[in-house]
């Protein structure tokens, strides 16, 4: 299974020290390979990685049509099709969950929702909150964490407390705690649109420290390198230093952490919607289809497969993707 | 070094694959196997619906044996006082005995009365405001000294002291007391704190009960449980539902709360001086589960006998039971109505053409499949007097047509009522529902996807079920929270009108907290109806204003009724005299189940 794919360590590591080697030797040879260059071309070798990504862009692109697609298929998330359930016990006639020509992924029991669309407008609740969470996290975490790094003194000691902190905190159940008492309308947004809102505000909040620890401690080493104690020699000034020497230096940590820091906060959001603070009915999410087809394991496992797949799907396909940029950029390996 | 990282997670990710393609196979079995059908089956069990309302086997119950209970909620105080779930009442009979109690027979005349503790119903002198009770012979407490009226008194008193025991029905401090002139047993100042004046012990056979104003349904409430007698040098107060002092057949053995109980044979009890309790087996087990699926598997194994909770097994269990042992299986009536109410205080419900719109348009037979169908979830409920309460005339009261031509929603009636609301367009609103109640926020999205169609936009806020009181049962929290729906469910304590009725549409009945009358109905007709009922004596009269405080509160239309409620519960193969009572809302009369073997 772990067969030795592409790259034989014996080889990879005489070419990275030789990538090394030219990078600070000759100029000519840094624009000839970049750094994004040589991280693509690995990525390109990369094949699971490349089929990560190519589930990522699948999924953020049906979850963008997802009206198309529900439409096409004349389906409707929210529309009940009582016809077709069982009223004795409550399940979906027909075998696995009642799918047909026109329900592919079966229905919903009791109320006999489309399973596929509630699953289609689900991905876009999971992909929303997955990404803007991790925009929230990774501009908190880049800007503090920089800060901290750069300026050190006591400016690193609040912000590093204030992660230690926020790590320390018991996230699912402030989030829990504080979406119980969220009104139902703010900022002119109602009902769901809130919960997704607060959602990606409080994930997002909670995430930055692991980007902004990583952050920091990459600056603390960056700050004392030659390059920028040259720069700082020949009069360069504080910000042309943060953002022309040192900022490029972070974008692969901060994308690394990116791509990795997106599926766990799907998973955040399925645990909420699982446990009901969520997105409010009837907007569909996994976690909330995952929660409800509970009572329903024996009776209509299919109820319960089609959403844990769709999460496990999601969370792989980031996984495997996020795993080959990191090993494509290396952040470990510096210039 | 990066690739060696990388394979650890590789490997997650493969197992993770391994994990779910297992979890894919087992998903695939189940499910199948033969129906047990009406009749009896091969194992024993008596056959659908053969308890329900009827007697199942019984001269297969023999003595001895252990009865065994599960259940998914302990009570919430075995103490007889202060218990206020219906199972707990149920179950009380077997260590508490009442001056009167429900007959134990099945159906509808298990919902009346018989003499337990008294030789015969009351005396009842001076048009209706005295009864007069004497108590049988040979009536003894667990050790063995004889229960006089004075024990049924001070047990009566512990009603009043709220403070420390509170959560029990106060329909006896209401009605003996209406003033609160009188401050409990705990605060006495007479020296046998037996000061209450409204009932008089003149000898230790005799109790005499003297009510400021008579009350039709005075004997239904010393019927109830917490007219239990309690000793009062056993009272343990706020500790005495962990071990009450036993009158009846059983005594506690052991109670570990949310865990066990165990009780067994009180030996000083009599079976001569007991014309209710059979006591059938030595002793009774229950045992508590934190998850209901649990117990349902349990159940179906044939570890226990039966749910205690009575509330009809979960859709888990019951697709199972009813697929493969049928036979076991009873569907009764629960004599609870679940609803809707829609709060006066929240515009626009203010208007009853508003809320007959939401009446019209709600699909009711999506509400009841939500509700579980037809079966488990009970026939689709067209009014909101229930089938066990004397004055209910069942699915033939239908006003809105809820079971005949509007049962899948009617738009052009909603949109008819929401132009004479003035709202033509319909309007924005909030549904408020019980979290931990799947089955109700189920029927909330029902609602909310029909009433969507005919442009009712409405909102599901799920509320923390376990402090319903201040929530919804709070005037002013409603309002400000803009509840025009609110999603209930209520049963009678005793089945007349006033022991359903009186606490969700008598005006005197609008509470700042814990309140029932959601809708706050103010309608001087039904108070008046009310004070009419009270004072009404002969039972013609009495179900004759029943009735009409139905079709009052309908044609005001204040509520949604979903489902006349049913349950599915379980009875195992080993239980005998099984049958179920509308004194105990379509229960199992727990007190004289029987066993056919003694294993």
């Amino acid at each position: 299974m772990t067969a030795p794919l592409h790259e034989p360590t014996a080889e990879a590591a005489p070419s990275a020290a030789e990538e090394a080697a030219l990078v600070s030797a000759d100029a000519k040879a840094v624009q000839g390979r970049s750094l994004g260059r040589i991280a693509w071309e690995r990525l390109k070798r990369d094949k699971l990685a490349l089929t990560g990504g190519a589930v990522v862009l699948f999924l953020v692109v049906i979850a963008l049509l997802a009206p198309v697609i529900t439409s096409l298929l004349g389906q409707d998330p929210n529309e009940y099709h009582e016809n077709l359930i069982d009223p004795l016990f409550g399940t979906p006639t027909g075998s696995l969950g009642g799918i047909s020509g026109d329900h592919l992924l079966g229905v919903e029991p009791v109320n006999g929702r489309d399973i596929l669309a509630r699953i289609l407008y689900g991905a876009r609740i999971s992909l929303l909150v997955g990404f803007l969470s991790a925009v929230v996290a990774v501009i908190l975490g880049t800007v503090l964490g920089i800060l901290a790094g750069f300026f050190g003194g006591w400016l690193d000691s609040v912000i590093s407390r204030v992660m230690d902190g926020l790590l320390a905190f018991p996230q699912l159940l402030f989030i829990i705690a504080l979406v119980s008492v969220m009104p139902n309308e703010m900022l002119g947004l109602t009902g769901s649109s809130v919960r997704v809102f607060v959602m990606i505000i409080v994930i997002g909040f909670f995430g930055w420290p692991y980007i902004g620890r990583v952050v920091r401690g990459q600056t603390l080493s960056l700050r004392e390198r030659e390059y920028v104690e040259a720069a700082r020699s020949l009069g360069a000034g504080r910000l042309y230093i943060l953002f022309k020497e040192l900022l490029p230096n972070l974008v692969a940590p901060i994308v690394v952490y990116t791509t990795m820091m997106i599926p766990t906060n799907i998973l955040t959001e399925a645990a909420l919607s699982f446990l009901g603070v969520g997105v409010k009915p009837p907007t569909a999410s996994w976690g909330q289809m995952l929660s409800s087809a509970i009572d329903y394991y024996e009776s209509d496992p299919m109820y319960m497969v089609v959403p844990g797949v769709a999460i496990f799907i999601t969370v792989l396909a980031f996984n495997l993707f996020g795993d080959g940029v990191r090993d494509a950029l290396d952040p470990k390996a510096s210039r | 070094m990066t690739t060696q990282r990388t394979s650890g997670r590789r490997k997650q990710a493969f197992a993770a694959v391994a994990a779910v393609a297992a979890l894919l196979t087992t998903a695939a079995c189940g499910g199948g196997g033969d129906d047990g059908d009406n009749g009896g089956s091969s194992t024993g069990a008596a056959g659908f619906d053969a308890a329900n309302n009827k007697v199942a086997q019984a001269s297969a119950a023999k003595k001895g044996g252990t009865l065994k209970f599960g259940g998914a909620q302990d009570a919430d105080s075995w103490d007889t006082t202060r218990g206020y779930y219906g199972f707990m009442w149920n179950f009380a009979r077997y260590y508490s005995r009442q001056l009167v109690t429900n007959k134990t027979e099945p159906g509808k005349a298990g919902a009346e009365l018989a003499p337990d503790l008294a030789t015969g119903l009351a005396k009842v002198t001076d048009d209706g405001k005295t009864y007069t009770y004497t108590l049988r012979d040979g009536v003894t407490w667990e050790d063995g000294k004889p229960i006089t009226s004075k024990d049924v008194k001070y047990g009566i008193e512990r009603v009043w002291a709220q403070d420390v025991l509170s959560g029990g029905p106060v329909y006896l401090k209401d009605v003996l007391d209406p003033k609160g002139e009188y401050k409990g047993p705990y605060k006495d100042t007479s020296p046998d704190k037996l000061g209450l004046k409204a009932i008089e012990t003149p000898d230790d056979k005799t109790v005499v009960f003297k009510l400021p104003t008579a009350n039709s349904d005075f004997e239904e409430m010393l019927g109830l449980i917490s007219a239990s007698p309690v000793r009062q040098d056993k009272d343990t107060k706020s500790k005495y539902g962990l071990h009450p002092f036993s009158s009846g057949p059983y005594k506690f053995q052991s109670y570990s709360p949310g865990k066990d109980l165990t009780l067994v044979r009180n030996t000083e009890w009599k079976q001569a001086s007991d014309p209710i309790r059979k006591a059938y087996p030595d002793k009774i087990t229950v045992q508590f589960f934190s998850d209901a699926n649990q117990l349902d598997q349990r159940l179906l194994n044939g570890d226990l006998d039966l749910d205690i909770n009575q509330t009809g097994m979960s859709p888990q269990g019951r697709t199972t039971a009813l697929k493969q042992h049928k036979a076991n299986l009873d569907n009764p009536v629960s004599g609870y109505i679940r609803y809707a109410t829609f709060p006066q205080s929240v515009a626009p419900f203010n208007n009853a053409e508003c809320r007959k719109a939401v009446i019209y348009g709600a699909d009711h037979v999506s509400l009841q499949t939500a509700r579980g169908g037809p079966v488990a979830g009970g026939d689709i409920g067209t009014n909101m007097l229930p089938p066990s309460v004397s004055g209910s005339e069942g699915q033939k009261y239908d006003p809105y047509e809820i079971a005949g031509a509007n049962k899948s929603g009617n738009a052009t009636k909603a949109k008819e009522a929401l132009k004479a609301c003035g709202k033509p367009n319909g309007f924005s609103t909030t549904i408020a529902v019980r979290n931990n109640k799947p089955v109700e926020v189920a029927t909330a999205q029902s609602l909310q996807a029909s009433l969507k169609k005919i442009g009712i936009n409405a909102q599901i806020d799920q509320f923390d079920g376990s402090q319903t009181s201040g929530i919804i049962g709070s005037p002013e929290n409603v309002k400000k929270k803009g509840y025009g729906i609110i999603i209930m469910g209520w049963g009678p304590d005793f089945p007349t009108v006033q022991g359903f009725g009186m606490p969700l549409w008598d005006s005197k009945y609008i509470l700042e907290s814990g309140n029932n009358n959601f809708s706050l109905i103010k309608d001087k007709t039904i108070d008046g109806l009310f004070d009419d009922y009270i004072t009404t004596l002969d039972d013609a009269g009495k179900t004759k204003i029943a009735t009409e405080i139905n079709h009052k509160v309908m044609e005001g239309a204040y509520y949604l009724p979903f489902v006349f409620e049913k349950f599915i519960n379980w009875r195992s193969d080993n239980l005998a005299n099984v049958y179920t009572t509308d004194g105990y809302s379509g229960m199992y009369d727990f007190v004289n189940l029987g066993l056919k073997s003694a294993k």
